[in-house]
């Protein structure tokens, strides 16, 4: 059985915003590259694990961007209301990156990273 | 080489002074800044309220008039007020002029609008000028009934024709907050793709430096690169907080569309240069061949009456759901025929992320926090609707319970508070525009 790690634990920066009033996105910012590659490669940042991690239909996930050059992962749903409309909780976007700090990370070989 | 100081992310959330006067020792071509965006939501679209205060504006514009007028450079402020609304360039143009007439300084001030008209609009309409940018429905009539202000974002060329004119303070209206700051290196002749990228790093301030800030930062624009650096000695540009930086608040890293054209960011590099700066090289502009701007609309939806209350009883957050379904439906089917709707955002529970919360929803909390609220035509309106259902929960009955004399713990009273006219964004669409420089009209007067 492989050892996990949340992502929080492996990644510097987790956070979200909204961009434009119609979508909300995600960055996942790492220092380190092998963690970078780690949840790269255990393919946890999908259009199925963040439809399932947020409850949300495939269709609502707007892209998913992988780049090595930044060590980042950027995620970006379409916004579950226009920003503002009725039922409006966080009018900026930014609170709502806490359920990608507990998914869990299945970590390769002997690879057991401590958070820097 | 053409430099570029922006003191602040947003014209009022501040900088330091003394970074300013570090900035102004690199002998910067212009100061530009952004005052605003659609970010803070609709309601400063639609109200045409400054985003911060006239007091706090004031205090920024003098000191970056006095920079500014001391170095003989202009003074670019983009998106005045928050959304860029006409009343807002006014707004801001009146504290331009008591701050020039306060220093001594004998200025030329152009204010460029940004406001579009409901007409203006329609014969884009009629043309099929007008497509969806994110909104996910179609600009009608009837969205045209349901919006009370319409800006568009302007370009680089209307603040380049200003500043070509004379301008020694550009006040515009909604602008590409990029444009804004790259606004002066193009017309200066730079290179359009670099510029802008330059603009989109620059227009948050100090947001792309380490510790990042509402600060001072420095472009400056070569032939084939630009350089970064915050003008506090206190803080840096990294490759980690630049390339941060260039995520964040947008969907597409490689790809950034603006009124005219796109910026094509995949082939950018950053290199460090030194302690303290950044040198980027590598963006494209990819000119459209039809000129577009974005439209931004708000439409008033109503008036809204909140309140506020704690619940601590644990027989009462165990039926919480049904007491508000049921608080609910009584306060619509008591005003009706009148319209009246009732919202709840539970703290503690899923106030933050409502239906993207993962977290189950008995979690045991011993206290919950309830914003109620309630919107309809008309404020009175809301307020009756607000006490009634406020009411109804203080004192609702249930099987089990154990304390009958009230259910809701206040913190104030009146415990339902008027939030004014609420606002939705009912535009965010592209339309086709003539020329870069046709829905934006200049005016100057010498003061």
């Amino acid at each position: 059985m492989s050892e996990t790690r949340t992502l929080a634990e492996l990644a510097a920066i987790i956070r979200s915003k909204n961009a434009g009033p119609f979508r909300l996105t995600f960055d996942i910012l790492f220092d380190d590259e092998r963690a970078f590659l780690t949840v790269v490669t255990a393919n946890v940042i999908s259009r199925d694990t963040m439809a399932a991690l947020f409850g949300i239909d495939r269709a609502q996930i707007s892209s998913i961007h992988v780049l090595p050059e930044g060590l980042a992962i950027k995620v970006t749903l379409i916004r579950p209301r226009a920003q503002c409309a009725a039922g409006e909780t966080d009018v900026y976007g930014c609170q709502q990156h806490v359920p990608l700090m507990n998914l869990s990370v299945p970590l390769a070989g002997n690879y057991a990273p401590t958070r820097g | 080489m053409i430099s570029v100081l922006t003191p602040t992310g947003t014209l009022g959330y501040g900088f330091d002074a003394q970074a300013l006067a570090r900035g102004m020792r690199f002998e910067p071509d212009v100061i530009a800044v952004d005052a605003g965006s659609t970010d803070p939501g609709p309601a400063y679209l639609g109200s045409a309220e400054p985003l911060c205060s006239r007091r706090v504006v004031k205090g920024e514009i003098a000191q970056l008039l006095r920079s500014a007028r001391g170095a003989g450079i202009p003074l670019v402020i983009g998106s005045a007020g928050g959304s860029g609304r006409g009343e807002l360039v006014d707004w801001t143009a009146d504290i331009v002029r008591e701050v020039a007439r306060e220093q001594g300084h004998r200025i030329r001030l152009a204010r460029i609008y940004a406001d579009i008209s409901r007409e203006r609009v329609e014969w884009a309409l009629a043309r099929g000028e007008v497509e969806d940018f994110e909104a996910g429905f179609a600009v009608t009539r009837e969205t045209l009934d349901d919006t009370t202000a319409i800006v568009a974002q302007m370009g680089w060329e209307p603040i380049a024709e200003a500043l070509d004119a004379g301008a020694h303070v550009v006040v515009a209206g909604r602008a590409c907050d990029d444009l804004a700051i790259a606004a002066y290196p193009i017309a200066a002749g730079a290179d359009i793709g670099l510029a802008t990228h330059m603009g989109k790093i620059l227009e948050c301030g100090a947001f792309s430096a380490e510790p990042f800030a509402m600060d001072v930062m420095l472009g400056f624009l070569h032939d084939d690169h630009f350089v970064l650096e915050p003008g506090s000695l206190g803080r840096r540009a990294s490759l980690k907080s630049v390339a941060a930086h260039s995520l964040y608040e947008r969907e597409n890293p490689f790809l950034q569309r603006g009124p005219g054209g796109s910026v094509d960011l995949s082939g950018c590099r950053f290199e460090t240069e030194g302690e303290r700066r950044v040198r980027v090289s590598g963006a494209r502009f990819l000119e459209d061949s039809v000129y577009r701007v974005k439209l931004e609309g708000a439409g008033l939806k109503g008036y809204r009456t909140l309140c506020m209350a704690g619940i601590r009883c644990p027989t009462m957050i165990e039926r919480l759901d049904e007491l508000l379904e049921n608080a609910r439906r009584k306060t619509v089917e008591h005003f009706a025929p009148d319209v009246v709707t009732p919202s709840f955002r539970v703290y503690g529970r899923n106030g933050v992320m409502a239906e993207l919360e993962p977290t189950p929803r008995n979690g045991g909390a011993h206290e919950l926090g309830l914003l109620m609220d309630v919107t309809a035509a008309t404020q009175e309106l809301a307020r009756a609707a607000c006490h009634f259902l406020s009411g109804h929960l203080l004192h609702v009955a249930w099987p089990g319970q154990v304390n009958t004399s009230g259910n809701l713990a206040f913190p104030y009273s009146p415990s339902d508070i008027d939030a004014g006219a609420v606002y939705e964004f009912t535009i965010y669409h592209l339309m086709t525009a003539e020329s870069p420089t046709e829905l934006f009209p200049i005016h100057y007067d010498d003061v």
